[in-house]
């Protein structure tokens, strides 16, 4: 919401408040101020790079240089068709200025105006924004010679003094603007861009900031004068309202105002409406927006004599329904609206009249017949351009009003702005809760600002219907209440006094507060709740800074750890020692996208996605680590891991979110250097070693990896299925040529694995620390010859088998192959370590290769290599 | 015979002066001092020498040998020190070459944010709690006062999941992680029905947003939740605890402040922001010249959630508070944009 200070001040006085002052207690309090726009009143300097608390943007006006003036003559320029020149006074010399202004062209060479015209008039030197510049320039009027005639100063528009961004005409003061007083000091302003958060709706609106801040300051509350000066006939002669459903429509209240001129309203009135974010239409529809912007009860004009003839005859019966499921409504927008049953109309016994809460209908709407063709927000149509609302007149200006002030139920608002997609400062409100109270304030609010604007003359008496009043919350407070929920002791007598500030009711019986809350409020519930929402108010008045910092006396709760989550973040330790680089991906993908490694029937389908390669959940968590190594895929290796879950569907049921570890790997398996070129590539046993260390490190020791059954992600030949304790966890290997076509990798083989890890981590993991010999240990190497299709697992294990627990470690350190050892052949080596709890001599080394050779000899039909 | 000794010495240790190898010196001993040279043959014709002369020239001799065998030595450990001189002269490196990259693995930065933010909790009682990513809008909103229509739910525009009609209870992409509040009190309250115990947990995980990615939103972020539930504790404990713990995180310095501020699930609700830990409150780009930055939502865990896991309002309170690791990150490199988290660039991984 966008407040201007100086309309603040007619509801609290802020002598001796800064305007940042006032932004950081409003903060504070939960109404965050995002920035202050300067129009007109002194802003505070700040030097590059220095803090300055809030975002700050404007133009400060020069006391001295701009201010007042009137227009006594508008002359011709001697060159210039397209200017006029200006004499105007200032009050103290009369000046010569030079216009282009379209709103006072037409009284180009009137001469000596009957009635001066005000305006803004900035002097020689001053500093202000460039109306004919894109966005905001700053520019300091410097004196020039224009087409024969001197120019050293300007009558100003908007733009120039950075109220709004109008630069097509200059700003024509009220009539009792005081000539000579600096311009600042008349309507110098400044905006505070305050946040209103859903549980503060309330305070979307002047009084209510202003309420809020007397509450922060102490400060005292000027209410609103609502008296009203009546003449005429009584409005509940000639209107009745009928309330169909009063869940929707909890209470409707209508005025009526005769004989209104249709003007712009007084520039202070538009100048205030345009700081805070609305458009200046005319003065009747600008008493309905600035009454709402001032009260927060959103109004809606009618043209009463549509209405009365719409009756006949008849009284002027308004109904309140909603909508039938079909039914269309043009709105003042000119859009003919298909509507639902969610909708609520206000209606005449003729038909529906406008969309409750949201928008007015097109047909009863206030109509300015000097405006000839206007769309709904009241933008004039450009020659050539299709005007975008309305283009039929009604020929002439409405003069009889009958306003609304209304309460509506707003999911319905909600729903219906929603739906419509129409935004707009009522459904805002409306959409949020707006109490019933404010109906009868706010429709006293408008009428006054009509008479007061327009000349009418308002008719005796409201038509109120008042179907359900909601129920005033009390709220039962002590001081042992604010003690165990906010820590600070506090008497009722204090309780009482932060609360009233906010126009609570508190009334103190027998060492507890009564406590009413006020009736603009639809946040304060009964009970429990009504307790905390009640200690919320309490908390805030009496400042968050106040309240002390304690450290918790309760109990700690029973320790029990996370072990699932425990074990994860060492499986993750465990992968980066083996030197993977850990990503994190969307879970959501396509299965598009996944299909380049695994298809799948069925997914978790998001249904509004933000792009259709986001419109399911991950199934495959390789598929989204190998898109993430293809995007990296130009560095010299690269060596990625993710722990998480994937998303299983279960029909019209939560899915299963299984988590799953995957594992890619491509690339220079050493890093090149000046000196290190052409370094092997990641293979099947770069992948495979790291396995064998990741279960290491997880302690499994019973590890059998066999061949992968086929699939089209994996290289048949070169992938294998893990098993641990008898039960497959994973699969690795070199991923398919024909999957690896379908991405944008190197020539380097791509390595992946994938491991399920809810299965990993179900298994039991074997402890145990073997003792390290005092004894030395001996040295052996074998190659022996043998046929290609025994594999080498089924060679080690005859090894240890044989040797016993005398041969402590064995590994494979060549495997070789060529004509002379033959076709079909292969020669094996391997470097035995043997040790035993003595000094084992060569004949006892003789004597178990030996048994091992004969073994081997005979289980597998292998040859000694001489 | 002594002058021929005299000769002997001069004409050796005149080539030895010379000599600059290894090789030149063994030859320098066969030469001088070898069996077969001149000083050894006077030694050989010790037995044609007069009784008189012998001591004599013997004495002399010996003398000779003395002199040249150190003179040897001496020339030999010269000829050695110049050649290792000259050896780690030819092996001098260039340092200023790049060093041999090392190929290590890393964590994700949010992974290590999240442990950074965790390990700080763990050591204040806080355990970890995770839950399920889809939920149900009952868990995620209903129960955490979120009613269907409510304004606050504008706040957290949320991924809806086909899962045919449900009515209120469609299944969506969790928005925070506040669902594992409802599920980690029912769970308590399932041990202990009649006295459920206390309750300190931090929920970390991954929550989801209908959001367009750009740089400055993302549909998917990592949030860490506190939550505290007992008997007596008080906004002042809240305001307590989280001062604390934002001490271990930005620096026992750390000034912190409190605004009011909106949640549904706390009540009262505030913003807790801290003195900006680039510039140190003067003002900077990174806390937008204002010398805070916002650090983190909490309140007093609202009467209704409480209700809906189980624990009686009016006997007990407690406090939540969420904070999101990868702004954290942002804010401490000066990261300006938030898609680098899940882009995983290796050059901005690497970083870290
Ligand atoms: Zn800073």
């Amino acid at each position: 919401m966008k407040l201007p200070i100086s309309w603040l001040k007619d509801f609290i006085d802020l002598n001796g408040l800064s305007i940042e002052d006032i932004a950081r207690k409003l903060t504070l309090a939960g109404l965050e101020v995002d920035e202050i726009l300067y129009a007109g009143l002194p802003m505070p300097t700040y030097g590059t790079g220095e803090k300055h608390e809030f975002k700050t943007n404007g133009i400060a006006w020069d006391r001295e240089k701009i201010v007042v003036a009137e227009i006594r003559e508008v002359k011709a320029h001697p060159n210039a068709d397209k200017l006029t020149l200006l004499n105007l006074f200032d009050g103290q010399q009369e000046q010569v200025v030079l216009t282009g202004a379209p709103n006072i062209f037409h009284l180009k060479g009137a001469g000596k105006l009957e009635k001066p015209i005000k305006v803004a008039y900035a002097k020689e030197g001053s500093t202000l924004y460039d109306g004919h510049a894109d966005g905001q320039v700053l520019i300091t009027l410097k004196r020039a010679k224009i087409r024969g005639v001197d120019s050293y100063s300007m009558v100003c528009s908007e733009k120039e003094l950075g109220i709004t961004d109008e630069s097509d005409g200059i700003i024509i003061l009220d009539d009792d603007a005081p000539v000579g007083m600096p311009l600042a000091d008349y309507i110098g302003d400044a905006v505070l861009d305050i946040s209103i958060l859903p549980n503060m709706a309330r305070n979307a609106n002047v009084i209510g900031i202003a309420r809020e801040l007397a509450a922060l300051t102490g400060r005292e509350l000027k209410q609103p004068n609502l008296e009203i000066k009546t003449s005429g006939d009584s409005v509940e002669n000639s209107v009745t309202i009928e309330i169909t459903n009063s869940e929707l429509n909890p209470r409707f209240v209508a005025g009526l105002i005769r004989n209104v001129e249709i003007k712009p309203s007084p520039y202070q009135i538009q100048r205030r409406l345009k700081l805070a974010g609305v458009r200046a239409i005319n003065n009747i529809v600008d008493a309905t927006n600035y009454a709402m912007i001032e009260l927060g009860e959103p109004l809606h004009a009618f043209d009463y004599d549509i209405l009365k003839e719409r009756a006949g005859e008849k009284k002027i019966k308004i109904i309140t329904r909603a909508a039938s499921e079909g039914e269309e409504l043009v709105t003042l927008d000119g859009t003919k609206r298909k509507l639902t049953a969610i909708n609520v109309l206000v209606c005449d016994e003729k038909g529906s009249l406008s969309l409750a809460g949201v928008m007015g209908g097109s047909e009863s709407e206030v109509y300015d017949a000097s405006k000839e063709v206007l769309d709904a927000i009241g933008v004039e149509t450009k020659p050539g351009e299709m005007p975008q609302g309305k283009i039929t007149s009604r020929g002439k200006s409405t003069v009889n009003v009958l306003l609304e002030g209304a309460a509506w139920n707003f999911i319905n608002i909600r729903r219906t702005a929603k739906q419509h997609n129409l935004p707009s400062e009522a459904s805002f409100r409306f959409s949020r809760g707006v109490h019933p109270a404010l109906a009868e304030t706010g429709v006293k609010r408008g009428l006054q600002y009509m008479a007061a604007w327009a000349n009418g003359q308002i008719a005796p008496g409201l038509v109120d219907t008042y179907p359900l009043k909601p129920k005033d919350s009390v709220v039962d407070v002590t001081s042992q209440d604010v003690k165990r929920l906010l820590g600070i002791d506090l008497s009722l007598e204090e309780i009482s006094a932060l609360l009233t500030r906010l126009e609570f009711k508190c009334e103190i019986t027998d060492n507890k507060l009564q406590v009413t809350a006020p009736n603009h409020r639809m946040d304060i519930d009964e009970g429990v709740v009504g307790l905390a929402d009640v200690l919320e108010e309490v908390a805030r008045s009496y400042g968050f800074d106040k309240i002390p910092t304690t450290t918790m006396a309760d109990a700690l709760p029973p320790q029990v750890g996370n072990p699932v989550h425990e074990w994860e973040e060492h499986l993750r330790d465990l992968l980066v020692a083996i030197g993977l680089q850990e990503v994190v991906t969307y879970r959501m993908t396509s299965p598009e996208r996944e299909s380049r490694v695994v298809t799948h029937a069925e997914y978790v389908r998001i249904a509004n996605p933000i792009a259709p390669e986001r419109s399911v959940l991950r199934q495959s968590l390789l598929a989204s680590v190998l898109e993430v190594v293809e995007k990296n895929a130009k560095a010299e290796s690269v060596a990625m891991f993710e722990v998480g879950s994937i998303f299983e569907p279960v029909k019209n049921d939560l899915p299963n979110e299984p988590r799953r570890l995957a594992i890619v790997m491509t690339g220079a398996r050493i890093a090149s250097a000046w000196d290190v070129k052409d370094s092997p590539k990641f293979d099947f046993y770069d992948m495979k070693g790291r396995i064998e260390l990741l279960l290491a490190g997880l302690r499994f020791t019973d590890i059998v990896y066999a061949e992968a059954a086929s699939t089209y992600t994996l290289h048949p030949g070169k992938s294998a299925e893990i098993k641990v304790n008898g039960q497959v966890v994973g699969v690795f290997g070199e991923l398919h040529p024909l999957a690896k076509e379908k991405y944008a990798f190197g020539d380097a083989p791509v390595i992946v694995a994938e491991f399920d890890l809810e299965k990993l981590r179900g298994l039991n993991p074997s402890y145990g620390i073997k003792p390290v010999s005092e004894f030395p240990p001996m040295y052996e190497d074998i190659a022996i010859i043998l046929d290609e299709s025994v594999a080498a697992s089924a060679v080690e294990a005859l090894i240890r088998q044989t040797g016993g627990k005398t041969v402590t470690d064995v590994r494979l350190f060549d495997v070789y192959r060529d004509e002379k050892i033959g076709a079909g052949k292969k020669s094996l080596a391997y470097s035995l370590t043997y040790q035993a709890e003595k000094t084992l001599t060569d004949a006892d080394a003789a004597a178990i290769r030996n048994k091992i050779v004969k073994r081997l000899e005979n289980t597998v039909g292998a040859k000694l290599r001489s | 015979m002594l002058d021929k000794l005299n000769e002997i010495e001069k004409a050796a240790l005149e080539s030895l002066a010379s000599i600059n190898d290894q090789s030149a010196l063994d030859a320098w001993r066969v030469a001088n001092v070898g069996r077969s040279s001149p000083l050894m043959q006077v030694f050989a014709g010790f037995g044609k020498l007069s009784k008189e002369e012998r001591p004599v020239v013997g004495a002399a001799a010996n003398r000779v040998k003395v002199a040249l065998e150190s003179a040897l030595e001496e020339r030999a450990q010269a000829v050695k020190n110049a050649a290792l001189a000259k050896s780690l002269e030819e092996e001098k490196l260039d340092v200023t070459l790049p060093g041999r990259e090392v190929k290590i693995g890393r964590l994700h930065p949010s992974t290590q944010q999240l442990r950074r933010v965790l390990a700080i909790l763990a050591e204040m009682g806080f355990q970890v709690y995770t839950s399920r990513e889809v939920e149900t809008d009952d868990i995620n909103f209903q129960m955490l006062n979120f009613p269907p229509d409510h304004p606050a739910r504008d706040m957290q525009d949320t991924f809806f999941i086909e899962a045919g009609d449900r009515g209120d209870n469609p299944i969506l992409m969790r928005t925070h992680t506040s669902p594992g509040q409802i599920r980690a009190m029912r769970e308590a309250v399932a041990t202990n029905p009649n006295d459920p115990p206390p309750i300190r947990i931090a929920l970390p995980g991954m929550c989801f947003r209908y959001e367009q990615i750009t740089a400055r939103s993302e549909i998917q972020f990592n949030q860490v939740e506190g939550l505290a539930v007992g008997k007596g504790i008080t906004f002042a404990d809240l305001k307590g605890t989280l001062t604390d713990f934002v001490r271990r995180m930005f620096g026992q310095d750390a000034r912190v402040r409190f605004r009011a501020s909106y949640f549904p699930f706390t009540e009262p609700s505030a913003e807790m922001d801290v003195e900006c830990f680039v510039c140190g409150g003067k003002g900077c780009q990174v806390c937008k010249n204002s010398g805070w930055l916002e650090i983190l939502g909490c309140g007093m865990v609202h009467p209704n959630v409480l209700q809906n896991g189980g624990y009686d309002p009016k006997i007990y309170s407690g406090f939540a508070w969420g904070m999101g690791p990868e702004r954290q990150l942002m804010l401490r490199n000066k990261i300006t944009d938030i898609r680098y988290f899940w882009g995983n660039d290796v050059r901005f991984l690497e970083q870290f």
